[in-house]
């Protein structure tokens, strides 16, 4: 399955052809299937449901690095860049883009290896910012709006019963109570009537 | 640089408190007013299209532009502060409105004993209980000369709760509107609490339960439990904010204008009087506006921050102890623990920003400290704010411990809905190792120095925390938790939220000894001078700060107007 730019998802044998056929921001072909075949080690999917793949993590991870983002707008970047205690937080000099380039490099070959040779790989660099910056931009790509490109038809939100930005629980908030309330989904611009733009492409 | 003509009143800071003072002086004098706000300009319609988790929540889209000034961090004297480069720990707001744009409404009145904490802590257990390097100060006004304006305080916001609590201080009035309907985690809460002989109550919320009209005449609407508070505005305005609660009211007022896009740099002085402000606009010219009275209104950080860059009163020197501006750094010892794995769903996505309940039973001096190891209390709530999924998803009970992967998933879409976590809320004590001072190395994007903090908790704050987590721990299994995660206090990071209660800097006291201001928020020197927010908090109580710093406020806009301008000098 493939995603074009306006979300609709495409069957194709994307699998067996190795081709990745969405309109890439950032990432050439080869770095895609190195990422996407990545974050579907971290969320896999498998018999509890739909995964990154599904849920197009690679989208959202490219459209995400292509935007200010990427390239570090929301980070104070002066310098000096030295090393600190942990608790100073991330104090590297790399931004978004290049923590990517230099993970791939790390990664080189990995969307070719079998399922338990991906894991060791990634077992090796869980440790690095890489790693941590991987596996929070999953969980950014399977729950966010699918206006930032993931979330494919709100699939990430169906698998936890979320039922994204709703107007009003006035009527269920003393309701329901140990019971799952599970409305069907929306999105933001279902909720509001029309389309709406992005942060990243607003910037 | 380009003068303009002088004003009565210049106040620097669009929040809370700024504009709230603006209002007040507009409603009762003829001073002309001129607020600045170095954010844009906010209105409620803004916020329709917001409820985004990864524009609002994750890449903090009504903060503070980090990219352009932050502040930098170390723990101690001996470590290299360095830039906090991405706000996590804590977030400033910026805009018309400040942080009080996207806070989430709770609204506690501090305990009395907050006022005195130092005399009646000294009282009760003897200064053998004081920490090494305490540097615990009283107010210098007590609950009782405040609690008039609590009252005025939460009219104005209309303020949710019920009833009054045997271990809060005496209050004139009642809530001005019924408490909101109680989601699923908050009521079990309720219930165990209660069942173990605490005194639970639904935290007061400045989202209001029904329609409400202020003293002002503005009218709210009442909350839609949207569950978009946190971090977000509210697009119906019933959460008050600045903008929906005093903005309308300001529009209307004759002497009163708004200048956004305005950052200020420098307060101007000469011979101990304030003479004005120096600002940059939205398109980069310097501006000086000269003003009879200033009044800083821009934040804990900033306010302290403006003081040091102007070279206003005495810095504060960690070694020697002497000195004012910078003293007293504290953030709340906020803990998101312990977290509660149940069995059921909770439906947390539903909720407001201060829909929870609250007990105080170890709250300040509600409870005997002689077999404790330490001093100060939590106030403790179970908050149904709201949970989304970026934030709240990958949480696995502690029996679980794969970070990814298969097992971690299935672990984590189970708990998604069935994990949920208290708030404690645990006094932080202020140090004399705990202070703010210009950092020597980074620089905003003017090229001014950024403030530096210098904090770290102690062992109070550490078991102060590891005895409210029993506490509750007790309760959770009451609850009928089947798992909990109690992660405990170590070291202060900026990289997890905890509150944006950061307090301390302009300290308010009795004497100029070790306070920058009197207990009318006056400056002590510089009488035409005057700091609003929780700068001026000497050590850091369990509560949300903001009502207590808007009733501060309401009390000194009445000092201002009815003693201030009839003749201006040192209220005290």
């Amino acid at each position: 399955m493939v995603f074009t730019l306006d979300r609709k998802p495409v069957r194709v044998h994307a699998q067996s052809d190795r081709k990745v056929r969405v309109p890439l921001r950032f990432f050439d072909e080869r770095e895609a299937l190195i990422i996407a075949a990545a974050v579907a080690r971290i969320f896999p999917s498998d018999e509890t449901g739909p995964g990154a793949p599904e849920g197009g993590v690679i989208l959202y991870i490219d459209r995400q690095l292509a935007s200010p983002y990427g390239r570090d707008r929301f980070r104070y970047t002066r310098p000096p860049f030295e090393e600190g205690v942990p608790e100073q937080g991330y104090q590297g000099k790399a931004t978004p883009r290049e923590l990517y380039r230099e993970g791939l490099v790390s990664l080189a070959g990995f969307d070719r290896l079998p399922p338990v040779e991906q894991d060791t790989r990634l077992r090796e660099i869980e440790a690095t910012y890489f790693f941590q910056l991987l596996r929070q931009h999953t969980i950014e790509g399977m729950f966010s709006d699918p206006m930032h490109g993931g979330n494919t038809d709100l699939i990430g939100w169906q698998i936890i019963g979320f039922p994204g930005p709703q107007m009003s629980w006035a009527n269920h908030i003393d309701q329901h109570y140990g019971q799952a309330h599970r409305p069907q989904p929306m999105s933001l611009s279902d909720v509001v009537g029309h389309k709406v733009k992005p942060w990243e492409d607003l910037e | 640089m380009k003068t303009l003509p002088r004003t009565d009143v210049v106040i620097v800071g669009g929040g809370w408190t700024g504009l709230l003072l603006a209002k007040e002086l507009g409603a009762r004098t003829s001073q002309s007013v001129v607020v600045l706000e170095r954010g844009g300009p906010r209105q409620t319609a803004d916020y329709f299209e917001g409820m985004d988790e990864l524009d609002y929540a994750i890449r903090l889209r009504l903060m503070q532009d980090v990219s352009k000034e932050t502040v930098t961090f170390r723990h101690t004297m001996k470590e290299r502060a360095l830039p906090i480069r991405q706000f996590s720990s804590f977030l400033p707001g910026t805009g018309m409105g400040g942080s009080g744009e996207h806070w989430n409404g709770m609204t506690p009145r501090f305990l009395p004993i907050t006022f005195e904490m130092r005399t009646r802590t000294l009282e009760r257990y003897g200064a053998g209980r004081l920490p090494a390097n305490h540097a615990l100060q009283d107010w210098g006004i007590t609950y009782d000369e405040l609690e008039p304006y609590y009252t005025r305080a939460e009219q104005l916001l209309g303020i949710s709760g019920a009833g009054s609590s045997p271990l809060e201080g005496p209050r004139s009035a009642g809530y001005p509107t019924p408490p909101l309907k109680m989601g699923y985690f908050p009521t079990l809460f309720a219930e165990a609490a209660q069942s173990l002989g605490y005194h639970p109550f639904p935290t007061p919320s400045a989202n209001l339960s029904t329609a409400y009209r202020n003293p002002d005449g503005i009218v709210r609407p009442p909350c839609q439990y949207c569950g978009y508070c946190d971090r977000f505005g509210c697009m119906v305005g019933a959460k008050a904010q600045p903008t929906n609660t005093l903005l309308p009211v300001i529009r209307r007022q004759k002497h009163v204008s708004l200048r956004t896009g305005a950052n200020v740099r420098r307060v101007r002085h000469q011979d101990g009087k304030a003479t004005g402000v120096l600002y940059v606009d939205a398109n980069g010219e310097e501006i000086f506006q000269p003003a009879d009275l200033v009044v800083l209104a821009s934040w804990t950080l900033n306010n302290t921050r403006l003081l040091l860059l102007s070279k206003i009163g005495q810095p504060y020197d960690p070694v020697s102890g002497k000195g004012q501006v910078g003293r007293n750094l504290t953030h709340q010892a906020n803990a998101r623990a312990p977290i509660l794995f149940f069995d059921r769903p909770l439906n947390q996505f539903m909720g407001s920003g201060a829909n929870g309940v609250t007990i105080r039973d170890f709250d300040g001096d509600n409870f005997d400290h002689s077999g404790v190891d330490f001093i100060g209390g939590a106030a403790i709530s179970a908050p149904a704010l709201g949970y989304r999924p970026i934030a709240n998803f990958g949480v696995v009970p502690p029996s679980v411990k794969a970070r990814w992967g298969s097992e971690w998933k299935k672990a984590a879409i189970e708990s998604f809905d069935r994990a949920a976590s208290f708030i404690l809320a645990g006094e932080h004590l202020a140090y004399r190792t705990n202070f703010l001072d210009p950092d020597p190395t980074y620089r905003d994007s003017h090229g001014d120095p950024l403030l530096r903090m210098t904090m770290d908790w102690n062992d109070n704050e550490r078991n102060l925390i590891r005895f409210m987590t029993t506490k509750m721990v007790e309760v959770g299994r009451a609850m009928g938790a089947r798992e909990i995660a109690t992660p405990p206090l170590r070291s202060y990071d900026v990289q997890t939220y905890k509150s944006s209660h950061l307090q301390g800097g302009t300290m308010i006291g009795p004497s100029p000894e070790n306070a920058v201001l009197n207990p009318w928020l006056q400056h002590w020197q510089y009488s035409n001078l005057f700091i609003l927010g929780a700068s001026s908090f000497p050590q850091n109580p369990s509560g949300n700060p903001t009502l207590t710093v808007l009733a501060q406020t309401m009390r000194t806009a009445d000092a201002i107007v009815s003693r201030y301008l009839k003749r201006p000098g040192p209220l005290a």
